[in-house]
């Protein structure tokens, strides 16, 4: 079960490796009928992920919408159970454990969602949305330490001890974003998937919650799977980025090394298509506008899934699915071509 | 982790609670149809508790000089044709209508919320069959079901309530999983689960509480549906049995023979039905609204 994969996607650095996944597949049934239901297809929502997370590290995963990011995040914390492959946290494979083994492996792997709003029991006070987990888990049996370590928490977020009297709807988006940060780290996480977690929230307001995800970082000693679409948080969050498109990661570097050295011509077209914030230089620069739309996932091209929009794709790549492959020391690439 | 130094426990007091009095009035400004509801259903209730003080006629006693009077000083609404005081009976009848009424509609309604938000909570092949069931149960309707229940268990208030009760689960759950459904996606659902809480502690703690408003309108408009119910039944002859005192049965008795001569013996008993449901209708939308906090303001 504590089986150490053979091929590392880790970042080069030293430091264990805190969370493997390994050709991680989520495919959702499609179904046809109301009483004799017949599964007519599938979603290929996550088709073969594969990556390391060392500890302390940030790995950013980025991509456009329905690319597979969340659901990627959503396996990692056996919201969904994944349809095959191994999500390996600290040696153990979550996908083998039943639901009372998962309990207890639960509590280092805390999530902050992306909707400030929805987020958070509108039924419940902050304080005990924060102190549930706490008496759940049995961390802090005792009532009176249990508010007292709220409160302490409400102030490690930055918010007034006294908001746990509160209900959520008499806060701002900004600060029911903190209190979900305060919920996942009542249990003292190691791991923390942020799953679009800023993107919901205004830009000055953005600026404030990254600082403090990366202020907690530092003080908890926290590793996180950053799930967003903006690039340039994640350049400025992540240590290491993972691009995925249609259910599958194509890249994966260190954050300058992809940035600087895009390899894959999906991210070479993504990153081409970030505005530089000055008009005379982004009106004269050139556009490299990928073709066609993204396929469905349910029926997704053969061979390598970018072949069809790609500027590079010969006849190989509509046969044989590229896997990742080290073109530089820590830079992995899914694409034969380059 | 360790305590931070910057913490400072002077922000901690709690906050200043507000009498009651005052919060009270505030509701009345608010909801004032609301509290016209609540004082229908207030006075019910003390009539209800208080009905051997408030009369000195026995609602059971015959009293053969005094058959089908009109109202006077000394009944104020009449009397019945069994010489009986109509308001010691309309006030007796409270007592009946009330515990039909909220036994039926509390123990169909709990039961109806557990299992709907249960069912949609666990989906998938429980849901539909859970579901498919309740399709069974609500293909009678209402007053056809409870007539089945008491032919098998026989009439009486405890039977009169089981028969109300049993058409109640479906409809409730029906409702309840509706919302229950929708509340499953929400990622604080997500949370609780990523947190690794039971079933038991996500439905109770975090889902039920979340579809108390579209369960306490229909708890009370259950109230109401009951008490119609109720008197629908004893009306038929097959609930409530003589000669305990129930507004359907005491129309039973005055509508068809007394209707011309004397008409207060079905109009009384009638304007207690109605003005009982009606109240609990009224509060029960107030109810909703106070109850969310959405809706709260402050």
């Amino acid at each position: 079960m504590s089986a150490v994969p053979a091929q590392s996607f880790a970042a080069p650095h030293a430091g264990d490796i805190l969370l493997s996944v390994r050709g991680l597949k989520m495919h959702f049934p499609v179904y046809e009928g109301a009483l004799f239901r017949k599964v007519i297809g599938y979603v290929k929502a996550v088709d073969g992920v594969d990556f390391d997370i060392r500890r302390g590290e940030t790995l950013g995963l980025v991509g456009e919408s329905g690319c597979g990011k969340t659901t990627t995040g959503r396996c990692i914390l056996q919201l969904e159970r994944p349809s095959a492959g191994q999500i390996l946290f600290n040696g153990r494979n979550l996908a083998d454990l039943d639901r009372n083994q998962l309990r207890g492996i639960r509590r280092h792997i805390q999530v902050i969602f992306q909707d400030p709003y929805s987020s958070l029991n509108p039924r419940m006070k902050i304080g005990d949305i924060i102190g549930e987990p706490m008496k759940v888990h049995g961390t802090e049996p005792d009532a009176a330490k249990r508010d007292r370590r709220v409160r302490e928490l409400l102030h490690t977020v930055g918010l007034n001890p006294r908001f746990a009297d509160r209900y959520p709807h008499e806060m701002s988006g900004g600060q029911r974003q903190r209190v979900g940060i305060a919920r996942a780290l009542s249990l003292q996480p190691e791991f923390i998937v942020c799953d679009e977690a800023i993107s919901a929230l205004d830009v000055s307001i953005q600026a404030q919650i990254i600082n403090l995800l990366e202020d907690l970082r530092d003080q908890f000693n926290l590793t996180y799977l950053f799930i967003a679409h903006d690039l340039s948080v994640v350049r400025h969050l992540c240590h290491r980025v993972a691009v995925m498109y249609l259910g599958r990661v194509v890249e994966l570097a260190e954050c300058d090394e992809l940035f600087d050295n895009p390899m894959h011509p999906y991210t070479r077209a993504l990153l081409n298509a970030v505005p530089i914030p000055d008009p005379e230089v982004e009106a004269s620069r050139p556009h490299q506008v990928i073709q066609g739309e993204v396929p469905s996932p349910i029926n997704p091209p053969s061979g390598c899934v970018f072949h069809p929009r790609c500027t590079l794709a010969v006849e190989g790549c509509k046969k044989a699915v590229p896997g990742l492959r080290e073109l530089r020391r820590g830079h992995w690439v899914a694409c034969t071509e380059v | 982790m360790a305590a931070n130094p910057a913490y400072d426990p002077a922000l901690d007091a709690p906050a200043e609670k507000q009498p009651l009095a005052t919060r009270l009035m505030y509701l009345v400004r608010k909801q004032p149809l609301g509290a016209a509801g609540a004082f229908i259903v207030l006075i019910m209730v003390l009539s209800a508790i208080f009905a051997p003080v408030l009369s000195p006629y026995d609602p059971t006693a015959n009293d053969f000089a005094a058959m089908a009077e009109a109202p006077s000083g000394a009944h104020w609404l009449g009397t019945d044709q069994f010489g009986r005081d109509l308001l010691t009976r309309i006030v007796f009848g409270a007592r009946t209508a009330l515990v039909v009424g909220f036994a039926s509609a509390l123990v169909g309604g709990i039961i109806g919320l557990v299992l709907g938000v249960a069912s949609a909570y666990f989906g998938g092949r429980f849901d539909l069959l859970f579901q498919r069931v309740m399709d069974v149960f609500m293909a009678f309707p209402l007053i056809i079901m409870a007539l089945a229940v008491v032919s098998i268990f026989g009439t009486g208030v405890q039977n009169v309530i089981i028969a109300i009760t049993i058409p109640f689960i479906p409809r409730c759950a029906r409702v309840v999983r509706s919302s229950a459904l929708a509340l499953r996606e929400i990622p604080y659902i997500d949370a609780a689960r990523a947190c690794g809480y039971s079933h038991t502690r996500i439905i109770l703690r975090h889902m039920v509480p979340n579809v108390m408003a579209p369960f306490l309108i229909m708890i009370t408009a259950f109230v109401g549906q009951a008490i119609l119910l109720e008197a629908s039944l004893s009306y038929l002859g097959l609930g409530v049995q003589e000669p305990t005192p129930a507004w359907g049965l005491m129309l039973q008795g005055g509508a068809e023979e007394y209707a011309e001569s004397a008409p207060w013996i079905a109009i009384f008993p009638g304007l207690a039905i109605t003005l009982a449901v009606f109240g609990f209708n009224l509060f029960g939308d107030a109810v909703r609204d106070v109850l969310d906090p959405k809706l709260r303001s402050q």
